[in-house]
């Protein structure tokens, strides 16, 4: 028996996803992901100032705030050849650790745990019994009987108000759900407990940037100034706040987040076999520390991997025009060498053409073009983005952080390393991610504190500020890594202005269509082969889409309405 | 553990309001639904019943930044106002429930709370192509908003996006990026920004609550209390500007003892917003005190006022008294209208340099439509 089900709207995501799904004897047989919204930032970002371009491509995302406009400037920094002041590119890497943290936990929690931890069940927990569980699996101070009491008691008389508010409506008490309701307490506790410390970390964001969402970037540095001698700047107090901020965040992943992680994830031990997918990984790597021009330096590496093939790191490079390519066979575009032309981003062509149906539809025409999203390929393979990829190219070049963790994660799993290629092993990278994350960000903030003390203060390069510096033409590109995965700006600036823009975003890989030659990309690979008991209410769907963290806005702006050809754009 | 499961009339009832208080805030949110007199028995009965008034939040063109800020309230946490003070029965982002599950939690709540239910709106609809650039389970986001706000007993306008079009209407416009007002026919309380602060958020959505009735807004439909005076007026830097001191470059002697940052493009003068007061993430800091000038991101047209590192003409002749009053009404038009009224107002020599940018901005800026003339 066979059966079309869709979601739409996937929740708990950012953006507009919908995913199509052909169900036969409780396995998804094939998948359809379509992004269904665009704004076209591309398009109006063409002849405004290039310095201006973090602050419009910031807003392509507010859940991955801050990755669009670190790229962005990035991008213009290399066309200008514009070095960062060692200051800046310590104040850039603590905000991508916040962000990262931040992030990652409100994604487990509030994003995806749902998905695993029946919040009706918790009620059936016995306090004591939780405390107990709790203090076993972690040192966190609020681990008291009389804490999860209440947390239950709370829950209880939200639940017979008869007002479900954001829990309406939940597939609760499907035979997916596996934990005890202890679990399941403890889960809802941290869940409360996360919403409330989320707010907190990124307070590194409103020191350095002045706001989150959406803190200030500057090109050619950071706008935050050092002086030990003046309350106008960043001074001690605010250093401290930073460095209490770090400390606090170490503590709630090591010992909220990771340890729930696992503890969830020793009852879900099936889902290591579930949710595979693609065998390909890429990441751009990020986090330098000699500078953005050497990937030697950066913590987190650069490289691809095929087949799985753990034994072998592949070299990327942006600016190399073999390297990506994307399609539009089944995207809402057209080219002018035909629709199964795959065109690098310099050389992006974009034509708008809708041909889905009018809204309201009950089906997109999955044969023909069915979403807002290009499909890019990396040398013609489909290739997975994400913590995953960046953790599994760690692990391959052998960054002793990321493979004692994972070691020590899969050893705490008893699973073998083959259990990573997986809907589990996607959402357990993220949090050795996160843990590995939070404690550089500690020695990013110790260097930050060593320059001050050595007089060391720039935080701008000032050196082509001024456009009149400028070169009459000029070209660079921006890679950085989003928490959601591989992200990278394309810039072409002619007279001062910019002639050209590209963005190619981690969603857009992961959430994309068939290509002209029909492979899958992430999200419909992966859901090949899930498990779906009810067809009516698909939680175990949700569990593989969400372990890539959806992230649609970024993925879907890449059009021209009115049909004109995107400049080309070369490279030396 | 603050925990309240009264009623809405219980809670304005332990407030000192009296039933005729109450009475008269349940006609007024009958008459924002559009649902006249003869409905206040009926809102009436279900605020004295329902212990938390349910509440929709929508998703269209955004970068869901305004439901990021929403999560870092502080005053109230997020999670007292989800758990004690409102029911959200909808939102993409935190809700439980998917796809045609999170549809019914929509259709029962505007169904069974016709005419009591809040909504909120993050992002612009975009009105091209017959709204196929933004469509949530097959429908567009025009068809869904109209739908939402036809029952809605008050509507808020998260963010810049839903109240002014933001980013995405920015020139060329690309998708027809409406702004929300332009869309329904009820008034919009407009809490715009990008995004809006996390406790002017929550302060907004909790406003109805700790007093029954809804805020006081300006000509533009803004809350008075967080979006009536401009950011220079109230800006800890205004000193170093009337004293004649200003960063001159990124990161100069100026910046590192955080003089004024007008000359760096700073558009605290012509925007209406709190962050010089309120601050951001639990009054940790502001975009000026951390080094970077404002963007007026809580402005109409925003980022057609650009680029944003060319200064604007100088202020003098604003004094914090005056501004509020009398240049204030005439700024709440609008920008272009803003820079206009700096004119009168500024000394004679700086004419030309202001000519030319009221022309720039009359050129670029989005003029604000009939409804915002004071």
């Amino acid at each position: 028996m066979s059966n079309r089900i869709v979601i739409d709207p996937v929740t708990r995501i950012e953006g507009h996803l919908r995913i199509e799904a052909v169900v036969e004897n409780g396995v998804v047989k094939d998948a359809f992901s379509a992004g269904t919204m665009v704004r076209g930032i591309e398009k109006i970002l063409k002849g405004r100032d290039p310095r201006d371009a973090w602050a419009f491509t910031e807003r392509v995302c507010g859940v991955c705030t801050t990755v669009h406009a670190l790229a962005s400037c990035r991008s213009v920094e290399d066309a200008l050849g514009i070095e960062v002041p060692r200051n800046a590119e310590l104040v850039r890497n603590l905000m991508f650790c916040a962000q990262y943290v931040q992030d990652h936990v409100v994604h487990f929690y509030h994003l995806h745990a749902l998905d695993w931890v029946d919040v009706v069940s918790m009620l059936k927990a016995d306090p004591a019994e939780t405390s107990k569980i709790a203090q076993s699996l972690s040192p966190w101070p609020k681990s008291n009987p009389g804490h999860f009491a209440a947390v239950q008691q709370r829950l209880k008389k939200f639940v017979e108000s008869g007002q479900l508010g954001i829990f309406a409506n939940g597939y609760w008490g499907h035979k997916a759900y596996k934990l005890p309701p202890e679990v399941n307490l403890i889960a809802v506790s941290h869940y409360l407990d996360a919403l409330e410390w989320q707010k907190d970390v990124v307070k590194i964001h409103a020191i350095f940037g002045g706001k989150n969402p959406h803190p200030n970037y500057l090109v050619g540095g950071v706008p935050c100034s050092f002086n030990t001698e003046e309350v106008n700047a960043v001074n001690t107090e605010r250093l401290n706040h930073v460095g209490s901020l770090i400390k606090d965040a170490i503590a709630f992943v090591e010992q909220v987040y990771v340890p729930d992680l696992l503890a969830v994830a020793s009852f879900y031990k099936d889902w290591a076999a579930i949710g595979g997918g693609l065998e390909n990984y890429l990441a751009y790597g990020d986090l330098p520390t000699r500078g953005y021009n050497d990937p030697t330096s950066f913590k987190l590496p650069r490289g691809a991997i095929l087949g799985r093939n753990l034994n072998e790191v592949h070299e990327v490079n942006g600016k190399d025009e073999n390297e990506i390519k994307e399609y539009i066979s089944h995207s809402w575009y057209k080219y002018g060498a035909g629709d199964a032309a795959g065109l690098h981003p310099f050389k992006g062509e974009t034509e708008f053409n809708y041909t889905g149906p009018r809204p309201p539809y009950e089906h997109l025409d999955v044969e023909a073009k069915y979403s807002w999203l290009k499909t890019p390929r990396w040398k013609e393979h489909p290739m997975e983005v994400g913590p995953l990829a960046r953790m599994l190219v760690a692990f391959a070049k052998g960054d002793p952080d990321v493979k004692e963790l994972v070691g020590a994660v899969l050893r705490k799993l008893d699973v073998p390393v083959t259990a990573l290629f997986s809907t589990l092993g996607r959402t357990a990278a993220r949090g050795v991610e996160t843990q590995v994350v939070a404690h550089w960000m500690k020695g990013f903030f110790d260097d930050l504190v060593a320059n001050v003390k050595n007089g060391q203060l720039a935080t701008h390069n000032r050196l082509h500020w001024d456009p009149e510096s400028w070169p009459a033409e000029a070209q660079g590109v921006g890679l950085t890594e989003a928490p959601r995965g591989a992200l990278a700006h394309w810039i072409r600036i002619k007279d001062k202005t910019i002639d050209n823009y590209q963005l190619v975003v981690p969603s857009t890989w992961n959430a994309s269509p068939r290509d002209a030659s029909g492979q899958r990309s992430s999200y419909e690979a992966a859901l090949i082969g899930t498990p779906v008991a009810n067809v009516d209410q698909p939680v175990e769907i949700l569990r593989t889409i969400h372990s890539f963290d959806p992230c649609l806005a970024c993925a879907v702006h890449l059009y021209d309405p009115d049909g004109r050809q995107i400049h080309q754009v070369q490279f030396n | 553990m603050p925990v309240s499961q009264e009623s809405l009339w219980e809670t304005m009832k332990g407030k000192g309001y009296s039933r005729r208080d109450f009475m008269q805030f349940c006609s007024f949110a009958a008459a924002a639904a559009g649902l006249g007199t003869q409905a206040t028995a009926a809102v009436a009965a279900t605020f004295e019943k329902k212990a938390r008034p349910p509440v929709v939040w929508l998703h269209f063109q955004e970068c869901t930044c305004c439901s990021e800020s929403f999560i870092r309230a502080s005053h109230p946490i997020v999670a007292d106002i989800l758990l004690d003070a409102i029911s959200l029965d909808y939102t993409q982002t935190l809700q439980a429930a998917a796809g045609a599950a999170a549809e019914k939690c929509l259709q029962d709540t505007l169904k069974a709370y016709a005419g009591q239910y809040i909504l909120l709106v993050e992002g612009s609809v975009p009105t091209g192509a017959d709204g196929a650039y933004c469509c949530i389970a097959g429908r567009s986001a025009e068809m869904i908003l109209k739908e939402a706000a036809a029952g809605a007993a008050a509507v808020i306008a998260w963010g810049n996006c839903a109240s002014y079009g933001c980013v995405q209407a920015a020139r060329p416009n690309p998708t027809d990026a409406t702004p929300i007002h332009k869309l329904i026919g009820k008034p919009v309380i407009k809490v715009p920004g990008c995004p809006p602060i996390a406790d002017v958020m929550a302060g907004v959505v909790t406003h109805v609550l700790m007093f029954g009735r809804g805020p006081e807004l300006d000509a533009q439909g803004r809350p008075k209390e967080f979006y009536s005076r401009r950011v220079h007026d109230t800006c800890y830097r205004r000193a170093s500007y009337d004293a004649g001191l200003f960063v001159d470059a990124w990161d100069d002697d100026g910046a590192r003892k955080g003089y004024c940052l007008f000359r760096m493009g700073c558009r605290g003068p012509v925007t209406y917003n709190a962050c010089s007061v309120t601050k951001w993430n639990q009054g940790t800091s502001y975009p000026i005190q951390s080094g970077h000038g404002c963007l007026g991101c809580s402005e109409n047209g925003f980022w057609d006022n650009g680029p944003f590192y060319r200064h604007l003409p100088a202020v003098q002749g604003f004094s914090i008294e005056s501004s509020a009053d009398t240049i204030g009404a005439a700024l709440g038009v609008g920008v272009a209208a803003g820079i206009a009224a700096h004119a009168i107002t500024t000394n004679i020599r700086k004419r030309p340099l202001i000519a030319e940018t009221i022309q720039e901005s009359s050129a670029s800026g989005q003029t604000e439509d009939e409804e915002a003339k004071p």
